[in-house]
């Protein structure tokens, strides 16, 4: 796993977003860079060279969900690892971010452990 | 009211307050609350649906939330500003999310709303049905916080 990088965290509550960020900085990376909604992150993507998503699920506008099946619809984004982050655990929310290829999930709360744990089964497969 | 749909609240709370805030919080005799005005300062507050419709709302006082809150961000909060409705806010979020997860365990399914933030001292929180509110008062180490139920029969 390359602590080198960019990883865009992207949450509706400006709270949350710096949890992430801080225990990203506890795993070792340094390059975040986020945004405040499906949207918004769409942005971002088209503009930054981004190496890992990760995202909230629930949020107005766009949720977590409809930014991975955007991202995994643009021919350019489609590679980029997607971690969801999210409180729904449930076993119908689950299928359908499987189904609509996210590449691991985390559900809240969550210990900077776990985070690591979710992404080594991603980028150590 | 069916014991059963309180129970995973109570359980969720505690988890998350520790696994997010590093915050031990110890869960005292749950009672019937009669009137509409929050037990403490700032108050999140989650609609559910699905085979029951009900409310969740979880209140802290001041002293018990700037703590939490400086625990989560990393950073020392000493005043009730936009990043404690904020994390207030996600606090009952993951609640609701963890409480739902264990109902599901149990064959139950529920549906969460976002959840609205009320700051302020005196205010009242105003749940979804009449049926009779349960309380449920938390102390921690800095203070006191009460989460409250209530689901229509």
């Amino acid at each position: 796993m390359d602590l080198n990088m960019t990883i865009l965290v992207v949450d509706d509550f400006a709270t949350m977003r710096r949890i992430i960020r801080n225990v990203l900085k506890q795993i070792g990376f340094s390059n975040i860079v986020d945004a405040d909604d499906g949207t918004t992150a769409l942005g971002v993507l088209k503009k930054d060279k981004i190496d890992l998503i990760i995202s909230d699920w629930n949020m107005p506008k766009m949720s977590g969900l409809d930014l991975l099946k955007a991202v995994r619809g643009d021919e350019a984004l489609k590679t980029i690892p997607f971690l969801m982050v999210t409180a729904e655990a449930q076993k119908s929310a689950v299928v359908e971010a499987v189904q609509a290829g996210v590449s691991n999930y985390v559900v809240k709360p969550f210990t900077a452990d776990v985070v690591k744990e979710k992404l080594g089964q991603i980028f150590n497969k | 009211m069916d014991v059963a749909l309180i129970n995973p609240f109570i359980g969720a709370t505690v988890r998350v307050l520790e696994t997010m805030a590093f915050t031990k919080a110890a869960a005292g005799k749950p009672y019937l609350k009669k009137d509409e005005v929050a037990r403490g300062d700032v108050t999140g507050i989650v609609g559910l649906t699905g085979e029951v419709r009900g409310t969740l709302s979880v209140s802290f006082t001041a002293k018990s939330i700037m703590p939490i809150v400086t625990n989560m961000l990393g950073e020392e909060i000493k005043e009730l500003n936009d990043e404690i409705k904020d994390a207030v806010g996600e606090i009952t979020n993951m609640i609701c999310g963890q409480a739902r997860r264990k109902l599901e365990e149990l064959g139950r399914s529920l549906m969460a709303a976002i959840p609205t933030v009320i700051m302020g001292e005196n205010h009242t929180v105003a749940h979804v049905t009449s049926s009779p509110i349960i309380a449920i008062p938390f102390s921690t180490e800095n203070g006191e916080f009460t989460i409250e139920v209530c689901f229509e029969k």
